[in-house]
C-alpha cells in the first residue's frame, strides 16, 4: 500500500512542478517525507536559483517559504530540490571584513570563504546553567548611556526609534566608542540590516571605515528592494557568524540588527500568507517566541572568552511603545534605550529619553571595583530628580513658571542642565566615565541638598558641589 | 509499559505534530516522535488522528516517520533529589543536560528527572504489620540540611506493610517497603511518578489565617498575602515583575521555594543560578539553593515545555505540601505560558477567542491558580502551596485577556505602576491599583504576634494614601501653595512614607528585607510625625520647620540604618520624634497669637 511507505529522505531529490503559490509560499504536493524546518533549492526553467525553507509539511502538501520571493515562477515549469538539511551556513574567521546579502551570498565580487566548518542557522537554545552572567561594564562614551544604562558586556539592550529620529548615528557611535576600559581585546562587529535603505548602509558603511574598523566587521545587508522574505534569515544567518566568531574564535562582538520592524512584518506576511489566526496588529501569535529566539543568541557562556552584546534597533510606528514590536521587545531584551522626539527637536543629541530608558544588567555591572561607587545612587538620584522635573513642568503649563516655588524653580533649572549639558553632547564626543559622573553631580548641585535623599551623607560631602 | 508504535507522523507545524494511523493511543499520553525520540504529549484524538505537541525542537521531522507510546500521562518523578536542581519544563536536569551536550541544548537528550544511582541514608518510621492509608509516611530522608523528605505513599496506595528495609542507604529505585493491599503485593520506592495534570489529593482545604511573610514593607504592611493563598503581580517590561519574585523567592518564610522561569531571559535564571547558592537563609543559616527548586524554561527553548513547565512546578509544590511543608511558587510569567497556550491552540487551528487566546484560557488559569491552598494533608499535617504569578500584559494595559481573567482567579492584585517604574521607585507597587483581599484573614496574626495595632496602622495609612491622590489632582491644576498647611502636610507625610518606607531596594544590605518588627515601628514613626505634626500645625506651626527637624533626615534613612536585629533602635527614634515634635508644640501653644 502506497501510504504505507518506508519514510525516506529526499536528499538531492528533485520534484518538478507546483500546486499552488500563494505571496511568498509556494505548495507542492505529492511528496512524502520532506522535513519540516528543511531547505529547498528552486530551480527556475532559465537556470536561476531561490531558496525557501519548509513551513509545513504532509503526506497531502509541502509548504515552503521562498526567501527571494515568488514573482516569476510558474507553476508546472519549477524544479524543487529538496536538501534533507536545516540551512547551514560556512563559518571561518575570512568572514571578516567581507559584505553578504541577506541570505549569505558574497555582494562584493569575491568567492565565499572556503570552510568546513557548517552550522544550522536557527542555532540551539543556550542551557541557562551554562550561561555566565554578564558584569562587565563597557563604555560607550555616551552620558545617557553610561550614566545612566550602562551597557554591559554580553547585554542584548535595543534601541527603539522612530522615524527621523537619529538612531543609526548613535549607534554607530556606540560601535566605533565601545570598549572596557583597561582592556586590549579582539573585538568584531556583524552588522545585519533589514530592509533598511541604501544610505543608511552606506552611512554605517563608511562610520566603520573612518574609524579603521571595517577589517573587524560582517556586513549582512537586505535592503529595502531586496527581497523580504530574505529578511527572516537575515538576523539569523549574523548570529550564526557572531556566535562563531564569539565561542569559537574568542572576540568579543556587537551585533547591530536593524531595522527589527522590518523583520517583524517579514513574519506578518508570511502568517497571513499562511492564514493563521492573527494576535494583536495582524502580527502571529509566535512573534514573542519567534523575537527570542533571535534576542537570546546573545550573552556570555562559562568557559568561553569571547561574547555576544546585541543592540537591535527598531524604530516604533507612530511612536508608539506599546506596539506589539517594542513591546514584545521590551519584553525579551534587558532593558531599552528610547530616543524621545521632544528632545530631538529641541536639539539634544543623543535624545535619549530619561524616564523609560532602563539598562536591566547594571544594577551588577557598576560600583565600587567596576566603575564608581557612588554610580548606583547618583544615577537613582537623577532619575528620580528628572522624573520630579517632569512633573513640575506639566505643573507649571497649567498655572504658568511665574506661580512655581522657588524649589520648583531650582528643578527646571535641574531639567535644563540635565537635558542640556548632561544628555546633550557631540556625535564624535567621546567621554570617559568620570567625567559623565562629575557632570552628573554638577547638574545636581543645582538642587538643594536636602531634597537628595538617594545619595548618601558621605557622597554629598565628597561630590556635592552647590552652596 | 513497554513502548508501542502507535502511529506515524501525518503532518508537522511547528511544535504541533499530527499522528496518522492511531491504533490504541490514549488522550494526555506521552508519546516519543520519530528518529530521535522526541517528547510529546497527545492533546487531541480523533478517528485515527491524534494530535500532539512536541517539547523539543521538531525540525526535520517527516511524514511518516515512527511514533512510540510510552501509556503514561505526562507525569513528573517525585522524591528526594528535587531540591537545589535546575529543570527544565518536563524535568529534564539542565546540569546533566550541560554535562551531554555543552553549553545549548540539542534536541533528543535524555535525562532521569532524578538521579537514580545517587544513595539516600533512608530511615522508616513504619513497622510490619503497620496500616497504611494513603499518603502515609514511611520513613524519612534527609534531602538537605534545611529540609526532611518524608517519604509517603503514593497518593493512591493503601494497605499492610509486609516488610520494610532497615535503616540504611537506597537508591529511589530500590524498594524500601512491600504492602499487600487488597490480596496484592505493592512495592514501595523513595520516588513515585504522578501526572502534572491532576492536582494531587488532601484531606481537607482549610481556611487561610497565616500570613506569608515577605520582607517587603509594601507587601506585608499594606496588601499581605496568606500562606495558601494566590496572588497575581501584573506590570509592564521593566516595571521590576521579576525582581519582586526574585525578592520573594529570597526573603519569603515558606519552607520550600518552587521557581519557575517561564519563557523568560536566559540571563534572569543564570543571575539566579548563581545568587542562590551564595544567599544565606536568615532563619536556617545555610545556602537557599538547599529549600529551592528551579524550573526554567527560557523564551529560547520549545513553547510546548514552557506550557507544561507551570504544571510540572505546581506538583512538586504539592508534593513538598503533602509533606507538611509550606511550600510558595513563583511563576514567572503566566503571560508567557498562555502566549504558549495560543500559539499551540492556533496551530492545532482551534476557534480562537479574545485576542486570538483559545476558550479555555479561564478554565485552564482557574485551575492553576485553585491549586494554591492551605490544606490538612491525608496524615493530618497542615501544609500549603502560595502561588504567585506575575503576569505581562502588552503594553502594560491590564484591560487584556490574561490580567481580566487571572483576576477573577486570585484574591490579591499587586498592580505594578509604569510612573513608579520610572521614577525608579521600587517595588513599583501601586497603592491605588492594588487590592488584598486577605488583609482581613491575617490581621488576627500580626496583632497575635507582632503589634495589636496592626490593621489600624494599616488602615491609616491607606486612608493618607488615598487623600494624597485626591490632593495631588487639586495640585495639578492649580499648584501645591494654595493649599492649607494641613494638607501639605499629608502631601509631605505620603512623600515621607514613599521615601522612607514604600521604596525598598533590593540592592541594599540591610534594606533588601525588613523583619516584621521593623516594619511595624517604621510605620509607627511616619504616623507619628504626621499626627503630631497636624496637632502642631493646627497650633501654628509651619511645615517647614517640621521638615528642618533634624530627626527627618534619620527618619529617611532608617530603612537602611537600622539593621534588622535591633529594631528596637526604632523606639528610641520614635520617642526623639516625638519629643522634637512636643517640644514644637510647646513653643507655640505658649505663644498667644497661635490660638
Amino acid at each position: 500500500m502506497s501510504n504505507r511507505a518506508t519514510p525516506q529522505v529526499l536528499e538531492g531529490r528533485e520534484y518538478i512542478g507546483l500546486s499552488e503559490i500563494v505571496g511568498p509560499l509556494i505548495v507542492l504536493e505529492g511528496v512524502r517525507g520532506a522535513g519540516y524546518n528543511e531547505v529547498v533549492e528552486i530551480r527556475q526553467p532559465d537556470g536561476g536559483v531561490r531558496h525557501g525553507l519548509i513551513l509545513e509539511t504532509s503526506r497531502e502538501a509541502t509548504v515552503v517559504q521562498v526567501f527571494e520571493g515568488t514573482s516569476g515562477l510558474s507553476l508546472p515549469d519549477t524544479r524543487v530540490r529538496f536538501k534533507g538539511k536545516p540551512l547551514e551556513i560556512a563559518l571561518s574567521r575570512e568572514l571578516l571584513g567581507r559584505v553578504f546579502n541577506g541570505s549569505g551570498q558574497p555582494l562584493d565580487n569575491l568567492p565565499y570563504p572556503v570552510s568546513d566548518e557548517w552550522r544550522d542557522v536557527n542555532g540551539l537554545p543556550i542551557n541557562p546553567t551554562a550561561r555566565d552572567y554578564p558584569r562587565k561594564f563597557i563604555q560607550t562614551g555616551l552620558s545617557a548611556i553610561d550614566g545612566m544604562n550602562t551597557l554591559i558586556r554580553g547585554q542584548k539592550l535595543p534601541i527603539f526609534s522612530g522615524s527621523g529620529l537619529p538612531h543609526n548615528q548613535i549607534a554607530a557611535q556606540i560601535a566605533r566608542q565601545a570598549r572596557i576600559v583597561g582592556e586590549d581585546v579582539p573585538f568584531a562587529v556583524v552588522f545585519a540590516a533589514m530592509g533598511i535603505k541604501y544610505d543608511t548602509a552606506r552611512f554605517f558603511i563608511d562610520s566603520f571605515e573612518e574609524s579603521g574598523a571595517l577589517e573587524n566587521v560582517v556586513l549582512f545587508l537586505n535592503l529595502a528592494d531586496d527581497p523580504t522574505i530574505e529578511r527572516l534569515l537575515t538576523p539569523r544567518t549574523a548570529l550564526t557568524v557572531a556566535e562563531f566568531l564569539a565561542f569559537d574564535q574568542e572576540m568579543h562582538v556587537l551585533v547591530i540588527l536593524t531595522d527589527m520592524s522590518n523583520y517583524c512584518e517579514a513574519l506578518r506576511e508570511v502568517s497571513t500568507s499562511r492564514s493563521e489566526i492573527p494576535s494583536r496588529k495582524g502580527y502571529p501569535g509566535y512573534l514573542y517566541s519567534d523575537l527570542a529566539s533571535t534576542y537570546e543568541r546573545a550573552g556570555m557562556l562559562l568557559g568561553f572568552r569571547g561574547s555576544i552584546t546585541q543592540m537591535p534597533i527598531l524604530t516604533m510606528a507612530n511612536d508608539d511603545i506599546t506596539h506589539p514590536i517594542p513591546d514584545l521587545t521590551g519584553y525579551i531584551t534587558e532593558g531599552q534605550i528610547v530616543l524621545e522626539r521632544e528632545l530631538h527637536q529641541k536639539g539634544v543629541y543623543p535624545p535619549i529619553a530619561g524616564l523609560p530608558s532602563l539598562s536591566r544588567l547594571m544594577k551588577d555591572g557598576i560600583g565600587e571595583g567596576l566603575t564608581r561607587q557612588d554610580h548606583a545612587h547618583l544615577a537613582s538620584q537623577l532619575f528620580a530628580a528628572y522624573a520630579h522635573v517632569k512633573e513640575v513642568r506639566a505643573l507649571a503649563s497649567v498655572i504658568g513658571e511665574e506661580e512655581l516655588t522657588p524649589l520648583d524653580h531650582a528643578y527646571l533649572e535641574f531639567g535644563e542642565g540635565f537635558e542640556h549639558r548632561f544628555l546633550a553632547q557631540g556625535d564624535h564626543e567621546d567621554r570617559s566615565l568620570e567625567q559623565t559622573l562629575d557632570l552628573g553631580w554638577e547638574v545636581l548641585s543645582t538642587l538643594p541638598e536636602e531634597e537628595l535623599t538617594r545619595v548618601t551623607e558621605e557622597e554629598l560631602e565628597k561630590h556635592y558641589k552647590g552652596k | 509499559m513497554d513502548k508501542r508504535v502507535v502511529g506515524k507522523i501525518r503532518r508537522v507545524v511547528g511544535p504541533v505534530v499530527e499522528v496518522g494511523e492511531v491504533r490504541d493511543a490514549q488522550m494526555a499520553e506521552v508519546v516519543e516522535v520519530g528518529p530521535d525520540h522526541l517528547i510529546g504529549e497527545i492533546v487531541r484524538l480523533q478517528a485515527d488522528l491524534a494530535t500532539t505537541q512536541v517539547y523539543e525542537d521538531t525540525t526535520g521531522l517527516r511524514p511518516g516517520q515512527e511514533v512510540w507510546g510510552t501509556g503514561m500521562p505526562l507525569s513528573v518523578e517525585l522524591g528526594p533529589g528535587l531540591l537545589g536542581t535546575i529543570f527544565d519544563g518536563v524535568q529534564r536536569r539542565l546540569e546533566v543536560i550541560r554535562q551531554q551536550s555543552n553549553q545549548y541544548i540539542r534536541k533528543g537528550v535524555r535525562v532521569a528527572p532524578l538521579d537514580h544511582e545517587k544513595k539516600w541514608l533512608f530511615r522508616p518510621t513504619v513497622r510490619p504489620g503497620d496500616r497504611l492509608g494513603p499518603g502515609e509516611m514511611i520513613g524519612v530522608v534527609r534531602e538537605t540540611e534545611v529540609i526532611e523528605h518524608r517519604v509517603m505513599l503514593p497518593p493512591d496506595i493503601v494497605g499492610i506493610v509486609d516488610s520494610v528495609v532497615p535503616e540504611g542507604e537506597y537508591t529511589i529505585e530500590e524498594p524500601v517497603a512491600v504492602l499487600s493491599a487488597e490480596g496484592k503485593t505493592v512495592e514501595v520506592r523513595l520516588s513515585h511518578r504522578w501526572p502534572v495534570r491532576k492536582q494531587r489529593p488532601s484531606a481537607e482545604k482549610l481556611g487561610l489565617s497565616l500570613p506569608l511573610v515577605t520582607g517587603l514593607r509594601v507587601v506585608d504592611m499594606l496588601f499581605p498575602l496568606a500562606k495558601g493563598g494566590a496572588v497575581a503581580v501584573p506590570g509592564g517590561f521593566g516595571t521590576g515583575k521579576t525582581l519582586i519574585q526574585h525578592s520573594l523567592a529570597k526573603w519569603c518564610d515558606a519552607d520550600v521555594i518552587i521557581f519557575i522561569g517561564c519563557g523568560e531571559r536566559g540571563n534572569e535564571i543564570t543571575d539566579m543560578l548563581i545568587e542562590f547558592p551564595k544567599l544565606i537563609d536568615p532563619r536556617s543559616g545555610k545556602s537557599m539553593m538547599q529549600r529551592s527548586i528551579v524550573i526554567a524554561n527560557t523564551s529560547n527553548m520549545p513553547v510546548a515545555a514552557r506550557e507544561a513547565s507551570i504544571y510540572t512546578g505546581i506538583t512538586m509544590a504539592e508534593y513538598y505540601r503533602d509533606m507538611g511543608y509550606h511550600v510558595a511558587v513563583m511563576a514567572d510569567s503566566t503571560s508567557r505560558w498562555a502566549e504558549a497556550l495560543r500559539e499551540l491552540s492556533g496551530r492545532m487551528e482551534e476557534m480562537p477567542a479574545d485576542e486570538g487566546f483559545p476558550a479555555y484560557l479561564p478554565s485552564r488559569l482557574a485551575e492553576f491558580y485553585e491549586r494554591a491552598g492551605m490544606v490538612r494533608t491525608r496524615t493530618g499535617k497542615i501544609g500549603s502551596v502560595t502561588t504567585i504569578g506575575s503576569v505581562s500584559p502588552p503594553g502594560g494595559d491590564f484591560s487584556e485577556p490574561v490580567t481580566q481573567h487571572t483576576k477573577r482567579f486570585v484574591r490579591s492584585f499587586w498592580a505594578l505602576d509604569r510612573q513608579l517604574a520610572n521614577a525608579r521607585h521600587y517595588p513599583a507597587i501601586s497603592w491605588l491599583e492594588s487590592y488584598s483581599e486577605y488583609t482581613r484573614e491575617v490581621a488576627a496574626w500580626w496583632q497575635q504576634n507582632v503589634a495589636e495595632d496592626w490593621l489600624s496602622l494599616r488602615n491609616e495609612v491607606m486612608e493618607l494614601l488615598q487623600k494624597e491622590a485626591r490632593l495631588q489632582h487639586v495640585v495639578k491644576l492649580v499648584g501645591p501653595d494654595v493649599l492649607p498647611d494641613s494638607q501639605k502636610l499629608i502631601l509631605e507625610s505620603c512623600t515621607l512614607l514613599k521615601n522612607a518606607f514604600l521604596q525598598q531596594s533590593a540592592f541594599d544590605p540591610v534594606d533588601m528585607y525588613s523583619v516584621v518588627q521593623k516594619q511595624v515601628k517604621m510605620l509607627r514613626i511616619i504616623l507619628t510625625f504626621y499626627r503630631k505634626g497636624l496637632e502642631n500645625i493646627k497650633r501654628g506651626a509651619t511645615l517647614v520647620r517640621l521638615r528642618r527637624m533634624k530627626v527627618y533626615s534619620e527618619i529617611v534613612r532608617m530603612k537602611s540604618d537600622v539593621p534588622n536585629d535591633q529594631p528596637d533602635l526604632l523606639d528610641a527614634l520614635e520617642r526623639r520624634l516625638s519629643r522634637a515634635l512636643d517640644q514644637m508644640g510647646a513653643v507655640y501653644e505658649q505663644s498667644p497669637e497661635a490660638t
